[in-house]
């Protein structure tokens, strides 16, 4: 206990390594490329789901637009795309050669200014960390500071989802509309439409999802994370103990917002399209189910939380297309009421106490003393 | 400041403060002056204010008019982290512990490091932070408590440790809100000369019911009443005092 709180405990080494076998070796085994393709989509949303388990779970901050910093995201990358596949050779049919189709569509002559830097790959790149940062500090720094939170928060952040997709889709000359940003092909001249791109993606995404996982255990194990924990339980105390709770909200709400932004930049990717389809209240509800039913106190349960919940609906949506909202409905329901901590809790709750019987059994006869149960305390682990 | 103007000699300065909820006075025009080691106790039936005071001086509550002047540094116009960084510290009614941290951790997030978003990231938990710990949490009996979860504690012992997680922050002026209320006997005798110890080096500002309690502790008493003292100075002086036996000792 008086030693520094461990990088991560032997639990969380273990979850990474039954992880990593699962995406690395057993799916891309076992599954065809459409198989995996699709499991990469749903891999896009676990993003977001692990932001929500730091926001939510550890920060107690519900965020019902998170939907919106996907968005971001995905039209950051898709916007490059667009541009290297807006050619003028590609597009020398059109009045304007060079623009992308809809703009031409739409009367526009010239590429809008905010279009510009997304010709270079790096800044787009950029763009996905940098604007969701930016764009989630400034609602955390108006909404934080001003103490709003709790349901009030919740609701704001659905409007501000409802507002970004009416934008979005209003604005068709220069998003592309209701349909969104479609007919991707190329990143820097590499087919990303043919199979082995998308083999190759998916590595990517996973590679990508196991660095945020770390950063969600490093900011879990750090101090930051318990002030979440004191905070989320009595905020005065915190804040009367010298910290400034507003500036811990907002980290935590941006961090969660760069997490969905990344999500959404692998989405465009994996899928070839983005549209304000995935911006609006309902997907941003649908990512907090997939928190909720992983466990939201726990960054491993947000991976397959998201798999479960997304499993389950493409099974149900293709064997009863007109039950498989109810279906998911009762889905939901029956898991929150039943495990309130979600995938995580039931297993910490009935699986793991089992492994640790088994373990024991065969350890005993070798150490008996050198046991520490919960020696770093670790909540809700 | 002014040629010839005396250095103040109090540590907290209250001067005519008043605050007023949608016209409701709940400190009215209230001046007193705590000066260095000193226990001041403040006494008074539910309602008078006495929170509300404690409130105004942490910066909890924004004050219609008056100051709060500490060590000459005007606390009405800071906000809540400056008045802890400036050396005050804030116990609440009802222990305010964070349940799912361990003893240790609930100690740990108040010691004074670390405090921005980026110190708590990189905070790291050194020497001088477990010998800090571990010597509060003797201060305040908890020493072979401190791997358990602070939901488990018993209530009594809740409010030592959040009188510790007040301690590691050294303040120079400690506002205690009641902080005997529902202990056993045997823990009021201990919290009193755990008081008595912790005073050394700074000054205490107490809010409590127990007169038993309070006669064993303060040095001054003020007796508040309708957000106005009633009476003010040692605890034999107030507690002759007609008027107070009449409002609250009386019953
Ligand atoms: N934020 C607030 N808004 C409106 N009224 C308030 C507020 N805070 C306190 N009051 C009122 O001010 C009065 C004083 O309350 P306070 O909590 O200071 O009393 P107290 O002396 O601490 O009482 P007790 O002994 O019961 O703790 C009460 O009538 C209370 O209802
Ligand atoms: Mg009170």
């Amino acid at each position: 206990m008086t030693a520094n709180p461990r990088f991560f405990s032997r639990s969380e080494l273990v979850g990474l390594g039954v992880l990593a076998l699962l995406l690395v070796v057993i799916l891309p085994m076992s599954l065809d490329i459409f198989r995996l393709n699709l499991v990469a989509k749903y891999l896009t949303y676990s993003f977001v789901a692990l932001g929500l388990v730091i926001c939510w779970g550890y920060g107690g901050i519900l965020s019902l637009g998170q939907g919106v910093f996907f968005g971001i995201g995905g039209y950051c990358m898709a916007m490059f795309l667009k541009l290297e596949a807006s050619s003028v050779e590609n597009t020398k049919i059109q009045s304007t050669p060079g623009i992308p189709d809809f703009m031409d569509w739409n009367q526009i002559t010239q590429l809008p200014l905010f279009w510009q830097p997304f010709h270079s790959l790096t800044l787009s790149i950029l763009a996905v960390f940098v604007v969701p940062a930016i764009f989630a500090f400034i609602i955390g720094a108006a909404m934080f500071k001003r103490r709003v939170g709790g349901v009030y928060f919740a609701i704001i952040t659905q409007a501000i989802a409802a507002i970004l997709t009416i934008l979005i889709v209003g604005q068709q000359g220069y998003t592309g509309g209701i349909n969104g940003i479609t007919d991707l092909r190329t990143l820097h001249g590499w087919d990303i439409r043919t199979d082995s791109a998308k083999f190759i993606l998916y590595f990517v995404e996973v590679a990508c999802l196991f660095g945020c996982l770390l950063v969600a255990l490093f900011v879990k194990h750090s101090k930051l994370g318990r002030i979440l924990l004191a905070m989320r339980d009595k905020e005065d105390r915190v804040r009367f103990s010298g910290y400034s709770v507003a500036n811990f909200k907002i980290f935590a709400f941006c961090l969660s917002a760069v997490f969905a932004s990344i999500g959404g930049a692998l989405f465009t990717l994996e899928v070839g399209f983005m549209s304000p389809s995935f911006v609006g209240i309902v997907p941003s509800i649908e990512m907090v189910i997939y928190a909720a039913v992983g466990g939201r106190m726990s960054i491993f349960g947000a991976v397959y939380g998201t798999m479960v919940v997304n499993y389950a609906k493409t099974s149900l949506s293709e064997s009863f297309p007109e039950l498989w909202q109810f279906a998911f409905g009762a889905l939901f329901i029956a898991v929150v009421m039943l495990f309130p901590n979600g995938l995580a809790g039931a297993w910490n709750e009935y699986v793991q106490p089992l492994i640790d019987r088994t373990f024991s059994r065969n350890k005993r006869s070798t150490s008996v003393a050198s046991e520490h149960p919960l020696a770093n305390g670790a909540p809700a682990e | 400041m002014e040629i010839g103007q005396q250095p103040p000699d109090f540590l907290l300065a209250v001067d005519a403060l008043t605050v007023s909820f949608d016209g409701f006075k709940a400190v009215n025009d209230l001046s007193f002056y705590v000066d260095e080691n000193e226990i001041r106790v403040i006494i008074g039936p539910n309602g008078a204010g006495k929170t509300t005071v404690l409130d105004l001086i942490c910066g909890k509550t924004k004050a219609t008019s008056g100051s709060i002047t500490f060590r000459g540094k005007e606390l009405t116009k800071l906000s809540e982290n400056a008045i802890v960084h400036a050396g005050v510290g804030r116990k609440f009614q009802t222990p305010s512990i964070y349940d799912d941290l361990t003893v240790f951790e609930n100690l740990e997030i108040s010691y004074p490091r670390g405090r921005s978003v980026f110190g708590a990231l990189t905070f790291k938990r050194d020497a001088a932070v477990t010998e800090r710990v571990e010597e509060v949490a003797e201060m305040i009996f908890l020493k072979d408590r401190l791997n358990m979860s602070a939901q488990l504690l018993s209530h009594g012992q809740k409010q030592w440790l959040e009188i510790g997680m007040l301690l590691i922050q050294d303040p120079e002026l400690l506002m205690l809100d009641e902080p005997v209320a529902g202990m056993s006997v045997s823990e009021r005798a201990k919290t009193a000369e755990l008081l008595h110890r912790i005073i050394k080096n700074r000054s205490v500002l107490v809010i409590e019911h127990d007169m038993k309690f309070v006669e064993d502790i303060a040095h001054k008493v003020i007796v508040l009443h309708q957000g106005k003292i009633l009476s003010e100075g040692s605890m034999e002086k107030v507690k002759n005092d007609p008027k107070v036996i009449e409002v609250y000792l009386g019953h």
